[in-house]
């Protein structure tokens, strides 16, 4: 009789184990879904202030229409190729800004100023959001791997969510160590 | 914004962790925004800040090597998470939550968006990794994580993973600028006079101060005003007995000063030496020298070098060695043009370390976890499952 009691005590606690892991579960993937509305939120606003930049006439008509392209092909890439338009756009900001006499000349007025200003903080921002999101991810993935959690599928069918791998270094003359 | 702080260590006890609170929720109210810090004081206490609600009375542990004044217990859980409920916050910011204190019940007892801020930095332990299984699933409520040194940063990722953002200390410039001199200092650099300043553990080998004293010993003879104040904690007697009555004799001892005469004392001195031989995460002492108005002299270690950008607005030299050190004290002392390069140098240096600077990064962290949040809500999840395991009483 005891065993029995035994063990209808030690299923309780497995149950409540396994909710509390899948409750956990849910959290993270909830916390995943988040850090990636945000990260996307910065990026859009990266290209945004990049692309106000290119068309305000206070870059030279080379740098402008490099911005001006690889902003728009990082708002309009989707999926797969999103990563890669948003590393070109890092990678074109660079190309553009990374000169002295062009920053020089692009902060002399004041609404120059205030568009670099701008960009160094949706730059900033991207960067700290992709972190977030990937730190997000690996501890969903950490979770996901443990074998209960796999045997008894807590996780679902869904697949597990995937980082976010870009170049999202900023053109140097922005840059402060985060 | 509606930020809700929570500082781990007692209020009333000076140490790093309670001045960054401090400072970042007065940037942070500078900045216009609306914070409550919640930390475990003593309410009875008249100096308060207005910002301030009280987590609870603190009590000594032993905790990571020393003692720590902290809060827990059922009664501090149950006003942690009251606070939590009736603050209305936009975003949660916890301190050292790995820390049995606050920070661990307040992330214990919240759901949203969380920000946590680590600074202590300890190499690999036994006990931070049984920490480890305990804190994991708690820290996967965080949202954000901020290291302030390269140091802690790597303890973050060496215990927990993932890639942590770093945000440095702050320094409240406009209150070393303002600080007054001590009466009587630092008197004039001619005629073989002037004021070298020195703050730290006296008695702890990795400081330096050894180092100093010999260099001091090359110079007393050809410097008869020579002087060199010296701040912090350890035994005056026996650090004095073990040099040379020559230099003894040039040395005013403060013993350990409050964060105000620290102001002071940095604004009564020539130069600040920092001989240090490592150890050093960042250096904020040299940022506050500079932020004084003092030039440096420091050691060439890496966190060094990189404060006083490789020399540019404070002078180096080789680590250890106290001729090299006599050398540039001497030259600096006599070189009063120098001097003023080193100040303007170090004053656009300083710049973006103030406090309003750390903190609009602070709120750029906020923002980007905010974005699209509904704030901060108590987690009745760990409620339920603390009264399931008969910790209730909250």
């Amino acid at each position: 009789m005891t065993d029995v009691l035994w063990f209808v005590l030690a299923l309780l606690l497995a149950g409540v184990y396994l909710s509390w892991t899948a409750g956990r579960l849910d959290r993270l993937h909830a916390r995943v879904d988040a850090a990636r509305a945000a990260l996307d939120a910065q990026l859009v606003r990266r290209s945004a202030v990049s692309m106000e930049l290119a068309t305000s006439a206070l870059l030279d008509p080379a740098s402008a229409l490099l911005i001006a392209d690889a902003a728009h092909a990082a708002r309009q890439a989707e999926g797969e190729a999103r990563p890669q338009a948003e590393s070109d756009l890092s990678r074109a900001l660079r190309a553009a800004l990374d000169q002295p006499e062009q920053l020089e000349e692009l902060t002399g007025p004041v609404e120059g100023r205030q568009l670099v200003e701008e960009l160094e903080g949706a730059g900033r921002r991207v960067v700290m959001a992709r972190r977030f999101h990937n730190d997000a991810v690996r501890a969903a993935r950490a979770l996901r791997t443990k074998r209960h959690v796999r045997y008894l599928r807590l996780a679902g069918h869904a697949p597990p969510p995937p980082t976010f791998e870009c170049d999202d270094a900023p053109p140097e003359c922005l840059a402060r160590e985060l | 914004m509606r930020v809700g702080l929570v500082c781990p260590y007692a209020w009333e006890v000076p140490g790093g962790v309670q001045a960054h609170v401090r400072d970042l929720a007065e940037a942070l109210l500078a900045l216009g925004h609306e914070v409550s810090v919640l930390a475990p004081a003593d309410e009875d206490a008249v100096d308060l800040p207005p910002y301030l609600a009280s987590g609870g009375r603190a009590v000594s542990v032993p905790f990571n090597g020393s003692v720590a004044r902290v809060a827990f217990g059922p009664v501090t859980r149950s006003r942690v998470r009251r606070w939590v409920r009736d603050g209305g916050f936009d975003v949660l910011h916890v301190h050292e939550p790995a820390v049995p204190s606050l920070s661990a019940l307040a992330l214990f007892c919240a759901t949203g968006p969380i920000v946590a801020t680590f600074h202590m930095s300890t190499p690999r332990s036994r006990a931070m990794a049984a920490v480890h299984g305990i804190a994991q699933p708690a820290l996967e409520k965080l949202s954000a994580r901020i290291a302030v040194s390269e140091p802690a940063r790597q303890t973050l990722v060496e215990h927990f993973g993932g890639d942590p953002v770093l945000i440095p200390n702050g320094v409240a410039l406009a209150r070393f600028a303002r600080a007054r001199p001590m009466p009587g200092w630092p008197g004039s650099t001619t005629k073989g006079g002037g004021t070298l300043g020195f703050l730290g553990r006296f008695d702890e080998p990795r400081k330096g101060f050894e180092i100093l004293t010999a260099a001091m010993e090359q110079l007393v003879a050809d410097r008869p005003g020579l002087r060199l104040l010296v701040a912090g904690p350890g035994d005056i007697e026996a650090a004095l007995a073990a040099m040379p009555a020559a230099v003894a004799a040039r040395i005013t001892m403060l013993g350990l000063i409050s964060e105000a005469e620290k102001e002071q004392m940095l604004r009564s001195v020539d130069l600040y030496v920092a001989p240090n031989t490592g150890g050093e995460s960042f250096g904020i002492i040299l940022t506050e020298a500079m932020s004084a108005g003092t030039p440096v002299v420091a050691s060439d270690i890496d966190a060094f070098r990189r404060v006083l950008e490789d020399g540019t607005c404070g002078a180096l030299f080789p680590v250890g060695d106290a001729d090299a050190l006599a050398l540039t004290l001497a030259d600096l002392l006599d070189d009063p043009a120098r001097r003023a390069v080193l100040r303007g140098e170090a004053a656009r240096t300083v710049a973006r370390y103030d406090w309003s600077q750390v903190a609009a990064d602070v709120v750029a962290v906020y923002e980007t976890v905010t974005a699209g949040a509904t704030g901060v809500a108590e987690d009745t999840r760990t409620q339920r499952l603390a009264r399931l395991v008969g910790l209730a009483g909250a």
